[in-house]
């Protein structure tokens, strides 16, 4: 049972075009920070594929893999944290209304 | 020799200085200055002590069995290690002329601590804004002073030479508030850095063809058997002028290398000595407070430069159209202090052009000096010279601070007829006068009669020439004299402020000094020191120096000094009108001298409209218009642009993305294109 690369690699092109996608277009930053999550994970899933098709009996593609999943998750804590502070300052989180950080 | 009495000589003023700049404002103001003196009084001691025991005891490392006199290098370390050869060091050199310093400077040096606790105060016993900051300075200098005399190598004198000029400087400003003062502060750093430019590129010429700094490898040869010590070679210093005249070129503009180096160190000697033309900075050094005048402009930094080339003595005599040089720059200086001194109204500038006056005869005695004539007896005089002239200079010093102090003013015509009011002020001036004219049994009379008998020795001009500034040197003491003293009654403004001597602590040291002045003529130098440490004569007893008296010249000297201070006493002790009919009879005399023969005008122009204006404005104007234009320029640019384009920074994250993904789109499709 053989599986063509192509197979994985269209679905996570798919994954990762629309986390591009939901990030431009969407204004809620909860819903950005999931686009971003969609992204992440679909390099993830090449990070895997490449590994078991280039390098078979490696694991350094994996092991990436499950550094990337960790350090998404810390970071996707802080980034909810400061969603939530945002929030609580403003009582909004649309990403136009938040200019400050400008010149 | 042991090594803690050498060291805590140096290391007690230093550890002064920064217990007292550091903490001083803190502590009362008495507490600081009792503390400055105390630490002086020990390292004066401890001076002593190291002096006599260097000349007295007799120890093989002090004496050959010979009699002469040897030079021990107490201690030496590396302080800065270049390379291979270029090696700074540190250290303690022992012989007779460092000896004699270390009795001079700390003498006068205490003096001058203790005379300032009362003099830096006014009428109500309120001390003076500062005081703290002024003892620090005193010990800094000191130490600085005693650093440069006990030198080992030439460097280490340069670095404590320039120490010495920044406490100098730091001690004439110290009425900073004072303009007068601080451009006097400046122009005598200026002037003194100017001179040491000289003297330090001719160290450096000296050091590259001999290969060190060493003062016992350019003047003297090691003593067999006894480690450190050596003794003054001719050898060595003939051996030193080999190595210049084997050189690749061995001449230089018409003169040998090894002249131009000693031409240039005595450059630094003329500028700290104040030898014309760079003496300009002596006389505004006076706006110093009077008891720093005594101990830096009269008796010890001032004479550095005889110290310098007495130092280098044996080098000196190789080249002996570099001790011509030093003839004739030290009795021109002498001549045109002496007249200026004549008629100046300021007392302490009459003694600063005094002092000019006698430093330049020591120049002199060393110039003249040739081991040929009397073992060097020119060499013995300056140094002697400059021994009892440090006394009584600082004397006469510290006596005008006592009536700058008392009259509240430096202006003798602010004073006259003093006598009754003053009296032990009045006497011990009177000493001091006695002693710089040479009179017998003073203290001047005696160097300055050696110094006499030098240039007797070498040639007639210059005999009768310093004879003429002998007699003009008493003159213009006594006229000093008479006319703070005599002349006529002294008005009393204020019948219960009465001018009156001052307190203890300022009458002491003049007591002290005046005493010295008394005797310290019959000090045999001659047995003490020579240029290379061989005595000249057997000491014969308290009257020793008036055995070996060339009574021929001593004579003639006393009589010329006799007939200026008769002339003095009919000019000034009663008001009378003879001194304006001389004024009126010789104006443009007159004239010229009191204002100095124009040096400082000269040099204003020199500097104002030659140097500022042909060459300061220019480069000033290049620097303002291109060198600052160009970094104008970068910055306006780069000021515009990011004006311009800082509308890119919205805030808006999204648009963020948006360049970004353009960006690495457009990357992409680059990359894709190179590779098809």
């Amino acid at each position: 049972m053989d599986i063509s690369v192509i197979y994985y690699l269209v679905p996570s092109l798919i994954m990762f075009c629309c986390g591009v996608y939901g990030f431009v277009t969407r204004k809620n930053m909860i819903a950005m920070l999931i686009s971003l999550e969609l992204m992440l994970n679909s390099v993830d899933i090449n990070f895997v594929v490449f590994n078991r098709y280039l390098f078979p009996g490696q694991l350094e593609g994996m092991f990436f893999t499950l550094f990337a999943i960790a350090i998404a998750a810390a970071e996707t804590a802080l980034a909810i944290a400061i969603i939530i502070n945002i929030f609580r300052a403003s009582k909004n989180i649309d990403v136009t209304d938040i200019t400050k950080m400008k010149f | 020799m042991d090594i803690t009495l050498p060291l805590l000589i140096l290391v007690i003023p230093l550890f002064m200085f920064l217990l007292l700049g550091l903490t001083g404002m803190k502590m009362s103001h008495k507490l600081a200055g009792t503390l400055g003196t105390l630490g002086m009084g020990t390292v004066l001691v401890l001076s002593y002590i190291t002096a006599f025991t260097y000349f007295f005891s007799g120890a093989p490392e002090f004496i050959s069995q010979a009699g002469d006199r040897l030079q021990l290098t107490v201690f030496n370390v590396t302080w800065l290690q270049f390379s291979e050869s270029l090696v700074i060091k540190l250290g303690f050199l022992l012989d007779p002329i460092s000896a004699m310093m270390l009795i001079v400077i700390p003498t006068i040096s205490f003096m001058v601590h203790l005379y300032s606790l009362g003099y830096m105060r006014d009428h109500h016993g309120v001390y003076e804004h500062g005081f703290q900051r002024f003892y620090a300075f005193l010990s800094l200098f000191s130490f600085s002073m005693l650093g440069l005399v006990v030198a080992t190598n030439i460097f280490q004198m340069y670095i404590f030479w320039e120490l010495v000029g920044a406490s100098s400087y730091l001690l004439i400003g110290f009425y900073y508030k004072k303009p007068s003062a601080v451009s006097a502060s400046k122009k005598a750093f200026i002037v003194t850095r100017f001179a040491d430019l000289g003297f330090l590129i001719g160290i450096l010429v000296l050091s590259y063809y001999t290969g060190t700094f060493d003062f016992m490898a350019l003047t003297s040869a090691p003593v067999d058997g006894i480690a450190n010590v050596s003794q003054v070679s001719i050898t060595t210093a003939e051996g030193i002028r080999n190595i210049f005249e084997t050189s690749a070129a061995p001449m230089f503009m018409g003169a040998s290398v090894l002249t131009w180096a000693l031409v240039l160190i005595f450059m630094g000697g003329m500028g700290k000595s104040a030898m014309m033309p760079l003496h300009i900075w002596l006389p505004d050094a006076m706006e110093g407070p009077t008891p720093v005048s005594a101990l830096i402009h009269a008796a010890t930094m001032v004479v550095a430069g005889v110290y310098l080339v007495a130092r280098l003595f044996p080098l000196y005599l190789m080249q002996e159209a570099a001790l011509d040089i030093i003839v004739v720059v030290g009795a021109l200086t002498a001549f045109y202090a002496a007249m200026v001194a004549c008629t100046q109204v300021d007392i302490k500038r009459v003694l600063a052009f005094s002092t000019i006056s006698q430093i330049a005869f020591m120049m002199v005695s060393l110039g003249v000096a040739r081991p040929e004539f009397h073992h060097g007896v020119g060499y013995m005089a300056g140094m002697f010279h400059l021994f009892t002239h440090a006394m009584f200079k600082a004397l006469l010093f510290l006596c005008a601070g006592a009536l700058i102090h008392a009259i509240g003013s430096n202006d003798y015509t602010a004073m006259h007829g003093l006598r009754k009011y003053m009296p032990i002020t009045h006497i011990t001036f009177l000493i001091g006068c006695l002693a710089i004219a040479g009179i017998i049994p003073f203290a001047g009379f005696f160097s300055k009669d050696e110094i006499l008998t030098a240039c007797f020795g070498n040639s007639t001009v210059w005999y009768i020439w310093m004879s003429v500034v002998a007699g003009l040197t008493a003159f213009y003491m006594f006229r000093l004299y008479y006319l703070i003293f005599w002349w006529k009654e002294h008005k009393v403004h204020n019948p219960e402020h009465a001018p009156h001597d001052q307190p203890w602590t300022m009458t002491l040291p003049l007591v002290l000094l005046a005493a010295v002045s008394c005797v310290a003529g019959f000090v045999p130098f001659g047995t003490l020191v020579t240029w290379n440490g061989e005595p000249m004569y057997a000491y014969e007893g308290f009257l020793t120096n008036l055995k070996h008296l060339d009574w021929s010249v001593a004579s003639i000297s006393l009589a010329v000094a006799v007939v200026a201070i008769i002339i003095a006493t009919v000019m000034y002790k009663k008001e009378n009108p003879l001194p304006a009919k001389m004024k009126n009879a010789l104006p443009a005399l007159w004239d010229w001298c009191y204002h100095r023969f124009y040096w400082d005008e000269l040099y204003q122009f020199i500097t104002h409209k030659i140097i500022f204006g042909c060459i300061s404005r220019p480069i000033a104007w290049f620097d303002r218009h291109i060198i600052d234009g160009t970094m104008d320029g970068l910055a306006a640019v780069t000021n515009k642009a990011s004006v311009a384009i800082k509308g890119l920074q919205s805030g808006k994250v999204q648009m963020y993305v948006w360049f970004y993904l353009a960006g690495a789109l457009l990357l992409g499709a680059i990359t894709a294109i190179c590779l098809m």
